[in-house]
């Protein structure tokens, strides 16, 4: 491991988004690793099994024929009792949907990285958030990423918030504006980590010593309490992410919350947005702050369970809002919009006016220049709009 | 901060140039970013690679726009300058060319042309033009220096190691000045 040794044991390296969370998955010690490859997802695969050639990854690897079983194996290994790591991407996710809703009914802490990227048809590589989003409702927390860092960062929060409250987790990075991304990015010493992550030890789990099964038929009222039981644990994750993130920032120095607002005090405009795009996001308000409009940004870290009211307490005094989703619900609109305006509108705080704007679907490129523009639209703008408002039209 | 787009075609190594590129400019201090673009890895297939170097962390995560430093592995892909257009005036455009170019600069670009597929194929290493330029690069503009981008040569090229430091020292001397 080559790089420069900085506080508190930490290696800084150079690194693409998709080996940032390869460390971070090494550094998690999973014990089994479920995997199948596919583009822009195959370089962690690729660097987790460089980890097992040379013995600094003491896990089982297992690849497997397609994503469905990649998750199935993911369950089976979890309720065994091993804390288990996966990664996928588009097409994979879409087949894996199945076994992500038993992965989360069984209440097995696997955590998993997804890429985001375009799904067929047409077929495409680039970046897009529908293949994530559209795994909204299967009760996996959802982690949206702006850099390398930050993914390596949470693949160890998800561990943690994951086994507290068992339920499954994934890490979304973007498609080549972050996955292939090569960067500066900081890899916590291992004696950082273990005193941030203990080893997964659930009260229950498959044994041969002492038999159970998992999956059996249920009473509708028996399906009914396991549902509420996952709906309540999302409710306990929502502590959970806030503690993991201070008490990550706390060894590491790289602290992080449910969202994060920036510059937002006396922001007239305020962009909210997820994921990479949120970086350019940051610096188009620099720049618009510097042109004297009072811009600021929202991040959305987290979208299951969505904080609906830390974004309505920090969207209490934004003049106008403008969500920018890369994804389109076709035939609705943007999806991150539909949950903030839905958040606001159960909180009592329905008067926001909240816009949508949709921008880089497929992979399109958005500008800081793009950013500057939906704000500006936002702010000129009468009212509310019923129909997306396309940021490429602009 | 300091864009720099790189063209090539897959197979000559802007992708994993962008890289290396980015390790010299780290090597001297600076935060970077570098990705490429590419539909797919084919041979042949366009690719366009982005590198940003700053004092301060990047928070950008786009295509570079209006580089201020462009390099063109393939001169086929210049189409009479049009790739480069959006170049910023006082930037530098490196390109792969023996022969003279045609077509226009934007005003105020200067163009740097070295037969890098020349010194490529003498150095060993066929169609892999994206070392020689970078040395190119670093020579015509003084942003990095030789030594960081041979380090970041040795740590980043997959293979031939010894022909690509090669190849790099030779574009560097083949390269005049800043302008």
């Amino acid at each position: 491991m080559t790089g420069v040794e900085t506080v508190a044991g930490q290696r800084r390296m150079l690194l693409t988004g998709n080996h940032a969370v390869a460390y971070g998955a090494l550094r998690a010690k999973p014990q089994v690793i479920p995997v199948y490859p596919i583009t822009p997802q195959t370089p962690v695969l690729e660097k987790l099994l460089e980890f097992a050639q040379t013995g600094e990854l003491t896990g089982e690897m297992i690849t497997v024929e397609s994503e469905h079983s990649a998750m199935a194996a993911c369950i089976a290994a979890s309720l065994a009792g091993a804390r288990v790591f996966t990664a996928t991407s588009s097409q994979g996710i879409a087949l894996m949907h199945e076994m992500l809703h038993f992965a989360a009914g069984a209440r097995t802490p696997v955590v998993m990285v997804n890429v985001n990227r375009t799904l067929a048809l047409p077929w495409g590589f680039w970046a897009d958030q529908t293949d994530s989003l559209s795994q909204r409702d299967t009760g996996w927390m959802q982690f949206y990423c702006e850099s390398g860092q930050e993914a390596l960062d949470t693949v160890l929060q998800a561990y943690r918030v994951g086994e507290s409250v068992l339920l499954p987790a994934m890490v979304v990075i973007e498609a080549m504006y972050i996955s292939h991304t090569l960067e500066p990015v900081e890899v916590p010493g291992e004696e950082v980590v273990a005193r941030f992550l203990p080893p997964f030890e659930p009260e229950r789990r498959l044994d041969p010593a002492c038999p159970l099964s998992v999956g059996n038929t249920t009473t509708p009222a028996q399906w009914r309490a396991n549902r509420l039981a996952m709906h309540e644990a999302m409710g306990q994750a929502l502590g959970a992410v806030a503690a993991a993130g201070r008490l990550y920032g706390e060894l590491t120095g790289r602290g992080y919350g449910a969202t994060e607002s920036y510059r937002t005090e006396d922001a007239r405009v305020v962009l909210v947005a997820a994921g990479g795009m949120a970086g350019t996001a940051r610096e188009a308000v620099d720049r618009l702050r510097e042109a004297g409009v009072p811009a600021g940004l929202l991040r959305l870290r987290l979208f299951r369970p969505f904080p609906a009211a830390e974004i309505a307490t920090a969207l209490a005094g934004a003049g106008r809002v403008a969500v920018v989703d890369r994804n389109c619900s076709i035939g609705s609109g943007g999806i991150f919009c539909q949950e903030v305006r839905a958040a606001l509108s159960a909180l009592g705080q329905g008067g926001n006016p909240v816009l949508s704007y949709i921008a880089g679907l497929g992979g399109v490129n958005v500008s800081p220049e793009r950013m500057m523009q939906i704000a500006r639209d936002a702010l000129g703008r009468e009212g509310t709009n019923p129909e997306p408002i396309q940021a490429e039209g602009l | 901060m300091l864009e720099v787009r790189i063209h090539g075609r897959g197979g000559q190594g802007a992708q994993v140039g962008c890289q290396i590129l980015a390790g010299a400019f780290f090597r001297s201090g600076r935060h970077v970013q570098a990705f490429a673009a590419y539909g797919g890895e084919r041979r042949g297939a366009p690719v366009t690679a982005f590198v940003r170097a700053d004092d301060k962390p990047i928070r950008l995560r786009c295509d570079i726009e209006r580089p201020r430093y462009a390099l063109v592995l393939d001169p086929t892909m210049l189409d009479g300058g049009a790739i480069v257009a959006d170049v910023e005036p006082g930037g530098t455009v490196v390109v792969n060319s023996g022969a003279p170019l045609e077509g226009a600069l934007p005003p105020g670009v200067r163009l740097v042309a070295v037969d890098a597929a020349g010194i490529a194929g003498r150095a060993g290493l066929g169609p892999i033009v994206s070392t020689v330029l970078l040395g190119v690069f670093a020579r015509a503009t003084g942003l990095v220096s030789l030594e960081d981008l041979q380090a970041a040569v040795e740590e980043g090229s997959p293979a031939r190691n010894r022909e690509n430091l090669e190849a790099c020292s030779a574009g560097y001397h083949a390269a005049a000045g800043p302008g």
